[in-house]
């Protein structure tokens, strides 16, 4: 079993102690005395297996997994959320979703959203830990400042931005007090600004984690391998682009995987700022604001499912081709095979 | 795999570790110091400017934001926020928000840590089965199953009440705590377990005794977040809870908005109140927050 083996190996990796491999085939002497009071307790192992993991399993199972095989077998009714689905119309849900002009139009935003906000926010966090990996004073107080806007709620958030953004708000106002006045413009509402507001927002509030992210990775690196660098006369910029970046690629990969599937994801901000028909006709609205208007309050739960259904599906699909093409080196397949 | 427990073993007994290695790097600095702060500056403006105007905007009157949206409270009034800290409401959905993450934040630790201290610590067949179970979790963010999940907590007859939020959080904050914790557990020696067995301590008591100690800063690391997960969580509430006294801050925030979207400086100053209990906790414990996040990057 590979659980075994890993666990061997990174036991025998500190302790430094003899290689034992095949651990689990055949035990090794100093364990010995302790296999046999092992074989008795076996009930007893599994016993405690079973008191401490079923809680959480049954927990897990009625909330997370039941209620999302629920909306697979709901996506295949025309239902709405009275009495027991009845109704099947079999991939008809999925067919409509295909051809629903109003969905391409929200995938469309999502995937602006995804890629944008790796272009904005990925170099710029990348720069700016870098900056702030420096020597300076006052490290620890500005990592926390930074992180403020991470850490309050998107409820919150979408509150202050849009009373800042409005027509006649705080942003316009201070344009024209720096003599920018021909820049005011009614950020949220005109189609043509609203996603790039929501993705000015969204660097705002995710940047911080991004920069967190980066510092943890930058911090990460050894010592050593600077100082190697410098004894050979590296300049400071080609330490980073040659030592830095490559061995700051990991916690790259794993921010960028985190971004994507937030991004496909998002909701709360723009039902706070929007609403679900502002956001439509702003050009703001996502998948997630779809489902939740089509569910919840058009009553279509059956269509409602199936649109809940594509987005995870989507979302597994960038996970597992993310993982088995970018993350292959640093995840050991975490989601695919469970190998730890 | 060796080299990142041993990591994750080494934070988990120096808490500090984080941060301190880069003390003595000796690369080179070409930046002009001055340059790096002002840099920084800008960066910590950009993120300050908008929770600032937020809290100041609540010290001003509705007819100083009328006339100047941008300006500093002149003068200062605190009849706004000694409105809010007066009003029943705000003190009924503060309590209900602090009620739902510590339920939630107890839940997610204790069932958390069982589930990966199994996971970590026993072999058994369906080990690798469990922890892909609970992995594969984290692609099933709430919002996905929000409507079957309305159902089921419907079904259960928890619709407007508290549990029917605390319960469903702790069932999707349980993959991130697995995903955090294991390395944690996992990396304390086998020899000190070994050790507490000759001692006659049974595997519970090697838990509670010396797992539950060891393990402490990937404890709270995840309770943190879990509170934090919690204290900020919108979807659920708006799905489950109807009524106002049920009403967690998040719902507050938006139904206070609305309410009263002419009076702008009292939102402000409800926003601003709604806000500060999450920055608070958060300042308080940023190390180990910041710490955390290191260890589930290496891990």
């Amino acid at each position: 079993m590979s659980e075994t083996l890993g666990t061997d190996t990174a036991i025998g990796g500190r302790s430094q102690g003899t290689p034992r491999v095949g651990g689990a085939a055949e035990p090794a002497p100093p364990t010995r005395p302790r296999a046999a009071g092992r074989r008795r307790g076996r009930a007893r192992m599994r016993l405690e297996i079973a008191v401490l993991s079923g809680p959480p399993i049954i927990v897990f199972l009625a909330f997370v997994i039941f209620p999302v095989a629920l909306a697979a077998y709901y996506g295949f009714y025309q239902w709405h959320g009275y009495g027991a689905a009845t109704d099947w119309v079999g991939l008809n849900n999925y067919k409509l979703i295909l051809t629903d002009p109003a969905f391409q139009q929200v995938l469309w935003h999502n995937l602006l959203i995804v890629v944008l906000s790796l272009v904005i926010q990925g170099p710029l966090a990348i720069l700016l830990a870098l900056l702030l990996n420096q020597k300076i004073r006052g490290r620890t107080i500005i990592r926390v400042l930074i992180f403020v806007p991470y850490v309050i709620s998107e409820v919150i958030v979408g509150t202050g931005w849009s009373l800042m953004l409005q027509a006649n708000g705080a942003l316009n106002d201070l344009l024209a007090h720096v003599g920018l006045g021909s820049l005011q413009s009614d950020w949220l509402a005109s189609p043509r600004l609203a996603l790039w507001t929501l993705m000015a927002i969204i660097s705002w509030k995710y940047i911080g984690f991004a920069v967190i992210l980066m510092l943890a990775g930058l911090q990460a690196i050894p010592d050593e391998i600077y100082e190697a660098a410098a004894i050979d006369g590296a300049s400071y910029w080609q330490i980073q682009r040659l030592i830095t970046l490559p061995l700051l690629g990991p916690t790259v990969r794993i921010w960028a995987f985190l971004s994507i599937i937030g991004s496909l994801q998002l909701f709360d901000l723009v039902y706070i700022i929007w609403g679900e028909y502002v956001s439509g006709t702003a050009g703001t609205s996502t998948m997630a604001i779809y489902m939740v208007g089509q569910g919840r309050d058009a009553g279509n739960y059956g269509y409602g499912s199936a649109i809940a259904v594509v987005m995870f599906l989507i979302s597994l699909i960038v996970a597992l081709f993310y993982q088995r093409f970018v993350l292959r080196r640093d995840l050991r397949g975490a989601v695919t095979e469970g190998a730890i | 795999m060796s080299a990142t427990t041993a990591g994750s073993w080494r934070s988990a007994v120096e808490p500090g570790s984080p941060g301190s290695g880069s003390r003595k790097r000796g690369a080179p600095q070409k930046w002009g110091s001055p340059f790096t702060y002002f840099v920084a500056m800008l960066f910590i403006a950009v993120c300050i400017a908008p929770v600032l105007y937020i809290v100041l905007g609540g010290f001003r009157t509705n007819s100083q934001i009328t006339t100047s949206p941008a300006g500093l409270p002149h003068p200062w009034v605190v009849t706004n926020y000694t409105g809010v800290l007066k009003s029943v409401t705000f003190w009924g959905e503060f309590a209900n928000s602090v009620i739902v993450g510590l339920a939630s934040t107890v839940g997610i630790v204790v069932l958390g840590l069982m589930v990966s201290f199994v996971i970590a610590r026993y072999d058994f067949k369906l080990k690798g089965a469990m922890y892909s179970l609970f992995a594969a979790g984290l692609m099933f963010p709430l919002v996905i199953a929000i409507t079957p999940l309305y159902i089921v907590v419907k079904d259960l007859g928890l619709i407007d009440s508290l549990a029917g939020v605390i319960i469903p959080q702790i069932a999707f904050g349980l993959p991130t705590t697995v995903i955090i914790l294991v390395p944690f557990l996992r990396a304390i020696p086998k020899e000190i377990e070994e050790a507490a067995a000759l001692d006659g301590a049974s595997r519970i008591g090697f838990f509670v005794r010396m797992v539950l100690p060891l393990s402490l800063p990937g404890v709270v690391t995840v309770g943190i977040l879990a509170f934090i997960g919690s204290w900020n969580n919108f979807v659920l509430p708006l799905y489950i809870i109807n009524s106002q006294a049920n009403f967690t801050l998040p719902l507050g925030v938006q139904q206070f908005s609305s309410q009263y979207s002419t009076d702008t400086a009292k939102v402000l100053a409800f926003t601003s109140l709604a806000m500060l209990p999450a920055l608070v906790f958060f300042t308080v414990f940023q190390q180990r927050i910041v710490g955390g996040l290191t260890g589930a990057v290496k891990g």
